[in-house]
C-alpha cells in the first residue's frame, strides 16, 4: 500500500471542508473564537495546534495496545500536557508578543477537543502513518477556520491585515472620508456571529449536513 | 470583603466563562438540548471549580513558582522555578479530582450520582475548569479565599450560561430558521446575542462601591471577614439560582 493512497489522502483533505473539525465535527470552539481578533494569532495557533494534533496522534497511536481502557484519559492528558508545554516553551522563545497574546489559551490546547476528539476517535484504532495525516488534516482544517476568521475580524475590526493597514487613511471619517472600523468585530460576540454564519455558508454548500 | 464580593460579581457577569472567555464551549454546545441535564451539568460543574481552584492556587504558590518551594528547602529555593510545569500538574491534579469526585458523590450520594452521570467524568477535558485554574494563575489572587470565590463564581457564570441557552434552544425547535443555519449555527447567534446582552454589565465597578463607613468597618473587622463572606455569597448564590429557576419555569 502506498503511502498516499486514496484512503490516505482521504484522511489527509477530509477535515479541510467535508468533515471540518470546527463547522462538522463541533469541536475546538473555544480558541476558536478566542484568538481570532488578529489573523497572525490566528495562524500562529492553527500551526501549533496542527503540531500537536499530529504528534499526540501519531505517539498515542504507537501506544494504543499497551494502555489500559480504564485509565486511558489520564495517559492521554499527560502526552498532550507534555507537547503542549514544548509548544509554550518554543513561542515563549521565538514568538513572545504573540505568545503573551494568546495568553492562557496556548495552556488550553490540552483541553482543545480537537485534539482529544482525533484521539479518542481515530489514534487509538489506526496505525501510526494514518494517525498522522489525521491530525495534520484537522490541525489543517482547524487553522483554515481561524484564517478566515481572523482575516475578517482584523479587517473590519482594525482596517488591518498581519499588522499592516489596508484601509487608505484617508477614507476614515477623521481624515475627512466616510468609514469607520466596526467595533463589534473585536469583541467577542462578533466571533460567535461570525462562526454562525460560516456554518450557514458550508451547511448551504454540502445540503447533506443540514441538520433536520 | 468588598474584594471578595467584586471577584464573586465579576467571575459571574462580567468575566463570564462563555460570554467573554468561550470556555467550556464543547460541553456547552452539545449538552445544552434541554434545561434539565444543562443543570445537572452546571452544578457538576460548579463542584468542581470549588475544589480544583483553591488546590491548584496552593499548588501554584508553594510548589511551582519561583522561590515557592522556599518552605521546604530554605534559602536554596530561591533560584527553582517549576512555573514550566503548571501545565501538566494542572492537568493532572483536575483529573485525580474529577475521579475522587465522582467516586466520592458516588459512594455517599448514590442518587446525586445517578443524576450527574455521564456529566463527571467528561469534566476533566472541559476548557472551563483547566481555563480557570490558568486565569487563576495569571491574575495573582492574595489569597485562597479570592481563588475559591473565583471557582465559585466561574462555575455559577457558567451554570447561567448553559441553562439560559438551553431553555432558549428549547423554543427554538418550534421556529422556522433556514434549513442550513438550523440547529448548531443557530445556536452561535443566539449566544452571540447573549453576549452583547452580558455586555451591559461591564460598568459594574464593585470597588468604588464602598462608603467611608464601611471602609472603617472592614479594617477593624479583619479576623472575622471569612464568615461574612460565606453569608454573603450564600446568599447571592441563592438569588441567582433563583433567577436561574425563573427561567427554566419561563
Amino acid at each position: 500500500m502506498s503511502l498516499f493512497s486514496g484512503k490516505n489522502l482521504d484522511y489527509l483533505l477530509g477535515p479541510l471542508s467535508r468533515n471540518n473539525p470546527v463547522l462538522v465535527q463541533i469541536l475546538g470552539i473555544c480558541s476558536t473564537l478566542a484568538v481570532t481578533v488578529k489573523l497572525e494569532n490566528a495562524l500562529v495557533m492553527g500551526l501549533s495546534v496542527t503540531a500537536v494534533t499530529a504528534f499526540s496522534n501519531v505517539i498515542l497511536s504507537l501506544l494504543r495496545n499497551t494502555i489500559p481502557n480504564r485509565i486511558r484519559i489520564i495517559v492521554q492528558l499527560v502526552v498532550v500536557a507534555a507537547l503542549v508545554i514544548i509548544v509554550d516553551q518554543v513561542l515563549k522563545a521565538y514568538a513572545y508578543e504573540v505568545s503573551k497574546q494568546l495568553s492562557v489559551y496556548v495552556g488550553l490546547i490540552i483541553t482543545n477537543c480537537i485534539i482529544m476528539g482525533r484521539i479518542e476517535a481515530f489514534a487509538l484504532a489506526n496505525k501510526p502513518w494514518p494517525s498522522l495525516l489525521d491530525g495534520i488534516g484537522n490541525g489543517l482544517g482547524y487553522t483554515i477556520i481561524l484564517a478566515i476568521m481572523g482575516f475578517f475580524r482584523e479587517l473590519l475590526g482594525s482596517g488591518t491585515l498581519l499588522g499592516h493597514s489596508v484601509i487608505p487613511q484617508g477614507w476614515y471619517a477623521a481624515n475627512g472620508g466616510g468609514y469607520m472600523n466596526n467595533g463589534l468585530m473585536i469583541m467577542p460576540a462578533a466571533s460567535l456571529i461570525l462562526v454562525g454564519l460560516i456554518i450557514w455558508a458550508h451547511r448551504a454548500k454540502n445540503k447533506d449536513l443540514i441538520e433536520k | 470583603m468588598e474584594k471578595i464580593l467584586d471577584i464573586f460579581v465579576r467571575s459571574i457577569f462580567i468575566d463570564n466563562m462563555i460570554f467573554a472567555y468561550f470556555l467550556g464551549m464543547c460541553s456547552y454546545l452539545a449538552v445544552s438540548k434541554t434545561v434539565k441535564t444543562s443543570f445537572g451539568l452546571g452544578i457538576a460543574v460548579i463542584f468542581v471549580l470549588v475544589i480544583t481552584v483553591p488546590v491548584n492556587y496552593l499548588l501554584d504558590n508553594y510548589v511551582l513558582k519561583a522561590g515557592a518551594l522556599h518552605w521546604l528547602l530554605g534559602d536554596k529555593a530561591a533560584g527553582i522555578d517549576l512555573s514550566f510545569l503548571s501545565f501538566i500538574i494542572f492537568i493532572a491534579l483536575i483529573a485525580a479530582m474529577t475521579q475522587l469526585v465522582e467516586m466520592i458523590v458516588e459512594k455517599f450520594a448514590p442518587a446525586l450520582y445517578n443524576q450527574l452521570g455521564i456529566f463527571l467524568p467528561l469534566i476533566a477535558v472541559n476548557c472551563a475548569i483547566m481555563g480557570a485554574s490558568l486565569f487563576m494563575q495569571q491574575r495573582g489572587y492574595a489569597n485562597v479565599w479570592e481563588a475559591t470565590t473565583f471557582g465559585l463564581g466561574s462555575g455559577i457564570g457558567w451554570l447561567l450560561a448553559i441553562v439560559c441557552i438551553a431553555a432558549i434552544r428549547e423554543k427554538l425547535k418550534y421556529s422556522n430558521i433556514p434549513a442550513p443555519l438550523r440547529g448548531i449555527g443557530i445556536s452561535f447567534i443566539v449566544t452571540g446575542l447573549m453576549s452583547i446582552s452580558f455586555m451591559s454589565f461591564m460598568g459594574i465597578d464593585l470597588s468604588k462601591l464602598k462608603g467611608d463607613d464601611k471602609k472603617t468597618e472592614t479594617t477593624q473587622s479583619v479576623p472575622a471577614t471569612t464568615d461574612e463572606n460565606t453569608t454573603t455569597i450564600a446568599e447571592a448564590d441563592l438569588e441567582i439560582e433563583e433567577k436561574a429557576d425563573n427561567l427554566n419555569s419561563k
